[in-house]
């Protein structure tokens, strides 16, 4: 099945493949229309990965902290009900939390953080002058973190709850607090396990399409500021599909997904592999 | 030793029972690190409510009997209908073949064979929803035309993995003596599997295809390789064509930035958004109450 969906994408890449060979992975020209048309998937990589990124740079510390919450200090009560809403989060579509993104999320973001941030921070070249809409690679960050976020908390949270309680109260009974238990004993025993969530979610943010196309502007140029436009693989396919006409255009699409591919299989591979190591190390502890 | 005894203070019974020095600034930082953490799972659940509260507030104003009922512009009756039948059709291709999946790896796989396909499933999950998209069209819709068959395979290639590992977890917690107790009575293997397992792991499987009918309920990135051009304004329960569908019109009216489309994307969120809540939330409650009673 896998083989067979790789070999599809593949196979519609061709035509661009043997046209643009693997330049065409760094190439940053995108232009569609004939007698001119040439494609690279440069900036668009540069989008992919500058937003998931700083995604998961915003998300990953958010969502331990959640699973550190939800694992060892909520009170029972408190865990079943915040427990089920977290993972809602997950469960909103990505169409609408696009659309919420769009009319809620990058007024207030253009309105008040991106010039917050530019007057504070302007020294550092990624946080440039707020542009005319809140269309913004910073917005689709955000909107990615709100999707990782519930999937990293989920997975870490189950984690802190298989770490041993006995090492625990051994911590707790020689006078180390809180923060040092979590610090000494859970993150360093989990470790492992954390960073194959935290792949999984990096994984998940570089694949959205819809909720990415619908924020973040489609520009088309890499530039330094996060409150510029860009664009992301997947955002460009979903976006430019349905209009493409010439074979070559779906073709470089196609060879866009086929990247994509690449870059989730990795992502998702590593994290398996990191979280197999994970299982045999804690099972060697228990023997 | 005489010096030791001399440099140590004297114990001031008046002194404060407060912590000070070192173990003062462990206990406020661990403190800070506790706070830290409950604003975060404040901080998520914030967003939800907001999002969710938007939704409600902005939909309901486009809500009506007509918004519901009829086709566009005046509402997306034909988007609902539709979304019923491709997720309606992807629940018959991937429940059937995801419960199979799961009894294969309990029952029948050796440790191999089920850890390659279990690798396969948690890839095929993790897999772009879009990739998934892309080979769709490439396998049924170029070179013919659009439908809500193909959007279907789409949502049931979706809906597969998480339809098989959510079998396979139930069908791991059915007691091994019940298993013991079919084969002692000389019962061949399917029959097994027919009466006595399948029967006792169905509520499991039953919640975790609704999980997965709401996660395709509102995926929209296969869709619009697959089923994005329709006549939005009649019903149409044709599988070879494509079907007007909730996930699509949204994108749609969002793209198209004028504040009538708008209302009526907002409206249609609201549908959307409440009846995958309502499946998730429904088939969790039950999941939590199977987990605290075991099978009998």
């Amino acid at each position: 099945m896998l083989g067979l969906i790789g070999y599809e994408v593949v196979h519609g890449a061709s035509p661009a493949i043997s046209r643009f060979g693997l330049g065409f992975v760094l190439d940053s020209s995108w232009q569609p229309n004939p007698p001119f048309e040439n494609f690279g998937a440069g900036t668009l990589l540069f989008g992919t990965v500058v937003s998931s990124f700083f995604a998961l740079l915003l998300g990953g510390p958010i969502a331990v902290s959640i699973g550190l919450y939800l694992s060892l200090l909520a009170p029972q009560g408190v865990r079943g009900v915040i427990s089920p809403l977290v993972e809602m989060l997950a469960a909103i579509p990505s169409v609408i939390l696009g659309f919420w993104g769009i009319l809620v999320l990058a007024p207030f973001v253009h309105g008040h953080v991106e010039p917050w941030l530019h007057e504070r921070l302007g020294f550092i070249p990624i946080f440039g002058p707020p542009q005319t809409t809140g269309a913004s690679i910073f917005t689709a960050s955000l909107i990615l973190t709100i999707m990782i976020v519930p999937i990293i908390a989920s997975i870490s949270r189950d984690l802190f709850l298989a770490v041993p309680q006995d090492v625990q109260d051994g911590a707790n009974a020689l006078g180390a607090t809180r923060w040092e238990v979590v610090r000494g004993i859970v993150l360093p025993s989990t470790a492992s396990g954390v960073v194959a969530a935290a792949l999984l979610g990096l994984g998940r943010a570089l694949g959205e399409a819809i909720a990415v196309t619908q924020v973040i502007g489609a520009g088309s140029e890499i530039k330094a500021s996060l409150f510029e436009t860009g664009d992301t693989l997947a955002g460009r396919i979903a976006n430019q599909f349905p209009g493409a006409i010439t074979e070559m255009h779906k073709a470089s699409l196609f060879y866009l997904g086929a990247i994509l591919l690449v870059i989730g299989l990795v992502s998702n591979l590593s994290a398996q592999w990191i979280g197999r190591r994970f299982d045999y190390r804690r099972m060697a502890a228990a023997e | 030793m005489s010096d030791l005894t001399t440099t140590a203070a004297p114990f001031d019974p008046t002194a404060p029972l407060r912590p000070s020095g070192n173990l003062r600034r462990r206990q406020i930082l661990s403190r800070l690190g506790e706070w830290i953490a409950t604003g975060s799972a404040l901080l998520a659940v914030a967003v939800l409510v907001i999002v969710v509260y938007t939704v409600f507030v902005r939909g309901s104003a486009a809500l009506s009997l007509d918004f519901l009922l009829k086709g566009q512009p005046e509402g997306i009756g034909p988007a609902i209908v539709g979304t019923m039948l491709m997720v309606g059709v992807a629940t018959a291709i991937a429940m059937p073949l995801g419960v199979l999946v799961g009894l294969y790896l309990t029952e029948f796989a050796n440790r191999r064979a089920a850890a390659a396909v279990r690798l396969t499933l948690d890839l095929m999950n993790g897999l772009p929803s879009i990739i998934i998209g892309l080979f769709v069209f490439g396998l049924l819709v170029a070179g013919r035309s659009q439908s809500a068959f193909a959007a279907s395979v789409a949502l049931a290639i979706i809906m597969l993995p998480l339809v098989a590992r959510g079998s396979q977890e139930v069908l791991l917690l059915v007691p091994e003596s019940l298993r013991d107790a079919a084969e002692a009575l000389g019962v061949s293997r399917w029959r097994t599997v027919l009466t006595v397992i399948l029967p006792s792991a169905l509520s499991g499987i039953v919640t975790s295809t609704v999980l997965a009918v709401a996660r395709a309920a509102g995926e929209t990135a296969p869709l619009i390789f697959a089923c994005s051009v329709f006549d939005s304004t009649r019903f149409d329960l044709n599988v070879t064509e494509a079907v007007p569908n909730i996930p699509v019109t949204i994108y749609q009216l969002s793209e198209e930035a004028n504040p009538e489309s708008f209302a009526r994307a907002w409206g249609a969120s609201l549908v959307l958004i409440s009846f995958i809540l309502l499946a998730s939330l429904g088939a969790r409650a039950v999941l939590a109450r199977g987990r605290r009673r075991p099978l009998r």
